[in-house]
């Protein structure tokens, strides 16, 4: 721990702390660009120059300065004011003074720092620097005369997404940050190195010229297009959600965000149910809310109702739902859409145990018929931090996809689950934190979740601090709707065979309709998508940015997001529709605000009622089959049309038609 | 700065060079260059095998050597590393080019001490041969590149052709050379108004003493 005086303050740093840390910890500001916390130390912009003494007599770069025993550390003597000046003054000699028209104006960290450590002058008169402007995909909007060379993109590129596609070439003044033969990058996290450009260099195409930051709302929500459950920051302007931004959150998201996060908001603003339907001689009319409550009513289901919850449904909605159906004396709740029916009677056997940042500890992964990169990316940068900080091996079952690190697969047949391999079972013996990460595509496979807990008991997987039994869900809303009782025994399926006469579909998008052809459907939902187009009744509800609500990720934490504008047309908040829908049916539920929900809801679920990670007690079921056979399966067919916010987002759809499916016919007729 | 390279048609160099491999000689070559390197870190040997690949490119097409997109993708696939970082290797040095060159990569020095001693006037007796810079002649005899320093001021002004320095030029030296090389003659490498190396030119200016033999000057002081 060496002790370090900054500008007079003496504190001591942790060991292996940099200069610029130790001016952090004395609450010094240090100007930079180039040093990002989460990415390696490059000490290329020179912004972070400070006096250090002992030292050579000039400003050294704090960034890249280990801290040492007794130093003295100045950030604001002359010298470290006229070399910021001068760093400064060199950086905007080629860097365009089109502020007005640039979109990190306003948000830009070389406007904010030339404001506060430049010189307010310049002495260069020769002629700027241009740099012709690089296609980066979809997602990211170039303009490289502005770029500084800081290499943050491409250092992120390389060390958080996997994915070597962005570099600098030339050198000196002629050199250029570019993607690979400036082709799109091919990264569902793409969208990162918007944020952190430090110019206006690397911009969000599809918000290009939409706003200015200072114009914009701005509301703290969860984001519900995977489980992971990022914390983001809602900005929105009017009855529009403009940009969807990570906020940092060290347990869940670090302060990242897919591109499905950040651009599928897009899809707020299209094929949005705003008005109740009712299906009149085989066709859906628009009808008013009396009307469509009339019509459920008339069908005077009795206890012959069933629920079933879509993959972006809060738990405040499901809960409505529940004590809606439970007044009418039914418990058939379902949350798992595509059929699933594994075995529920412990939470923790069908939770990420290691939870999110925890698995960036696991010295052995094994995956089972997961493709973590789209199912839960940014779990999946946590496992490649591990991989990549060599202390990690990863193995794989079932079908092979590129993780962005190496995973040794085993084989794509399930069996091998109960009969490993030798070299992976060798290595979960010696392991000291083992862990198993089993899809959603393994939940499907009979004995898939029986052999992974066998082999979880087998390898000890849990033992004193450490579990490492993990099932990575996909939908936002699965660990709250299980936590709330929407697994009903046998899925789906068995819910399908009572023949149930009304059917409450909460944004149920993905789930097989057909099985349902005698029930009368009522999809309370925001998207005219699968759900709307099978439905009966259509109530329309609000999306996420539109309600307040409780999520619960996948490592089981519950979080609140908030509302961050008003639902579109007549649409309501789900909760709300259920409440006055309760009324109709006879069947009042016992709550008159949205607050009164929560508190009724905390009383009976009282883990939901504080925010926090849950822990649910390890007592797998001992008796589940544990002979899986046949191959693996990947539930994501498609990263960018996972959802209908998604599928209605035409920055996905661009996505999907770029960066999945470039071969296809279209795109090269559309070119 | 040389004027950037524009890299040539993408579809065309794919076709014409996308089954690029090593010669047999070359492979040993390149194994012998990984060898010096920690295994795991043969990523090392990049510039060693991009130098190599755009030789054996240059043997194929009897120029001095390029490195077309494939070329640098089969080097990078070589030592197992991502395409980009290679690229960005290729991009950086003047060493590897990234266009075609005539068959004499003529790489004129127009740095200070070169252009005090007249660099300008072997520029021009280059380009009334007919070269431009950064352009190849028509019958793919010559490429014309300025760059900077290449460490022979004491010679100045001096021009690199493909491997060799020729040094101490002048307008009709340099038109003398080009032709030469053009009509295939053998030209001594080196200072070409007959110099050692870099010693004084007419003779020693001090030190006369020293010239026949050692001789100690620290009683004369």
């Amino acid at each position: 721990m060496p002790k370090v005086t900054v500008d007079g303050i003496e504190i001591e740093v942790p060991q292996g702390a940099t200069v610029l840390q130790a001016a952090e910890l004395a609450g010094k500001e240090i100007p930079r660009f180039c040093y990002h916390e989460r990415l390696s130390i490059a000490g290329n912009c020179r912004m972070c120059l400070v006096e250090v003494k002992p030292g050579p007599p000039k400003p050294q770069a704090s960034c890249a300065l280990p801290a040492a025993e007794g130093q003295e550390i100045r950030t604001d003597s002359e010298m470290v004011k006229k070399a910021r000046e001068g760093v400064m003054e060199f950086l905007l000699i080629n860097h365009p003074l089109d502020c007005p028209i640039c979109d990190q104006g306003g948000e830009c960290d070389l406007q904010d720092q030339a404001m506060a450590y430049g010189k307010g002058g310049s002495r260069y008169e020769e002629n700027k620097r241009a740099v012709t402007e690089k296609y980066m995909g979809p997602i990211v909007k170039t303009s490289m005369t502005r770029c500084i060379h800081c290499t943050r993109c491409v250092r992120f590129a390389e060390e958080v997404a996997g994915v070597e596609e962005i570099g600098a070439i030339g050198r000196g003044e002629g050199m250029e940050i570019t993607s690979y033969l400036e082709g799109a990058v091919h990264s569902e996290l793409s969208g990162n190195v918007v944020d952190l450009c430090p110019v206006g260099a690397l911009t969000s195409k599809p918000y290009a010229f939409e706003a200015r930051p200072w114009e914009l709302t701005k509301t703290l929500g969860i984001d519900v297009m995977d489980a992971v459950g990022t914390n983001i920051r809602i900005d929105s302007r009017g009855r529009e959600v403009l940009r969807a931004l990570p906020r940092v959150n060290d347990d869940v998201n670090e302060e990242w965000a897919t591109d499905k996060t950040r651009h599928a908001i897009d899809g707020l603003m299209k094929r949005r149910l705003d008005k109740p339907y009712v299906r009149k001689n085989g066709k859906l009319e628009e009808a008013s809310w009396n009307e469509a409550f009339q019509a459920i009513a008339d069908v005077k289901a009795g206890s012959s109702v069933a629920a079933i919850a879509g993959d972006l449904v809060d738990c405040e909605t499901m809960y409505a739902a529940k004590k809606l159906l439970k007044s009418m004396k039914s418990e058939m709740l379902e949350g798992r859409q595509t059929g699933l029916s594994y075995d529920v009677s412990n939470l923790a056997a069908v939770n990420f145990n290691t939870t999110i940042a925890g698995i960036e500890d696991a010295d052995v992964i094994l995956l089972v018929s997961t493709n973590p990169r789209w199912e839960a990316s940014l779990v999946n940068t946590r496992i490649r931090k591990a991989v990549r900080q060599g202390h990690a091996k990863a193995f794989g079952i079932g079908p092979e996809a590129d993780q962005t690190y190496p995973v040794e697969w085993l084989g794509d047949d399930m069996g091998l689950l109960a009969k490993l391999p030798k070299a992976a079972a060798d290595a979960l013996k010696d392991a000291e934190r083992p862990a198993i990460i089993l899809g959603g595509g393994a939940l499907s496979i009979e004995g898939a979740h029986g052999a992974a807990l066998k082999l979880a008991d087998k390898y000890k997987l849990v033992r004193d601090g450490w579990n490492g039994f993990n099932v990575l869900h996909i939908g936002a809303s699965r660990t709250g709707g299980l936590m709330l009782g929407y697994a009903h025994d046998g899925g789906i399926k068995a819910i399908a065979e009572t023949k149930p006469k009304l059917l409450f579909a909460l944004g149920a998008d993905e789930m097989d309709y057909g099985l349902f052809k005698d029930s009368f459907k009522v999809f309370i939902g925001h998207h005219g998508d699968a759900g709307a187009h099978a439905a009966d009744v259509i109530l329309p509800g609000a999306a996420y940015t539109e309600k307040d609500g409780t999520y619960v990720n996948l490592e089981g934490r519950v979080q609140r997001s908030n509302k961050a504008i008003f639902a579109p047309g007549d649409a309501r908040e789900d909760w709300s529709i259920l409440r006055a829908l309760s009324d109709v049916l006879g069947k009042t539920l016992p709550f008159d605000s949205f607050e009164e929900l929560r508190v009724k809801m905390a009383k009976d679920h009282p883990e939901l009622g504080t925010e926090g990670l849950v822990t649910f007690d390890w007592a797998p079921p001992k008796d589940l089959p544990g002979a899986p056979k046949g191959q693996g399966v990947h539930p994501i067919k498609d990263f960018y049309l996972t959802n209908c916010i998604a599928r209605a987002s035409g920055t996905m759809q661009r996505c999907s038609a770029e960066l999945l499916h470039a071969d296809d016919e279209m795109m090269e007729a559309a070119e | 700065m040389a004027e950037a390279p524009n890299i040539p048609d993408e579809i065309e160099t794919r076709a014409k060079w996308g089954d690029f491999a090593f010669t047999p000689d070359n492979e040993k070559l390149a194994k012998w260059q990984i060898a010096k390197y920690p295994a795991g870190r043969q990523k090392s040997a990049v510039m060693a095998l991009l130098d190599l690949a755009q030789r054996q490119v240059g043997a194929d097409t009897k120029t001095q050597g390029w490195l077309p997109v494939p070329v640098i993708e089969y080097v990078a696939a070589y030592l197992d590393m991502s395409y980009m970082r290679a690229y960005e290797v290729a991009t950086f040095y003047t060493m590897y080019n990234l266009a075609p060159v005539g068959r004499y990569h003529v790489q004129v020095c127009g740095t200070t001490p070169c252009m005090l001693r007249g660099s300008d006037d072997v520029m021009a007796a280059c380009k009334n041969k007919g070269m431009a810079k950064g352009k190849s002649t028509p019958d793919g005899l010559f490429t014309l590149t300025e760059v900077e320093c290449m460490g022979n001021c004491s010679n100045a002004p001096m021009v690199q052709i493909n491997d060799d320095n020729y040094e101490d030029l002048d307008y009709d030296i340099m038109t003398r050379i080009l032709e030469d090389l053009a009509a295939g003659k053998e030209i001594p490498v080196g200072s070409q108004i007959g110099r050692k190396t870099s010693e004084a030119e007419g003779g020693p200016t001090n030190l006369h003493a020293m010239v026949e033999e050692n001789h100690d000057y620290r009683g004369e002081w």
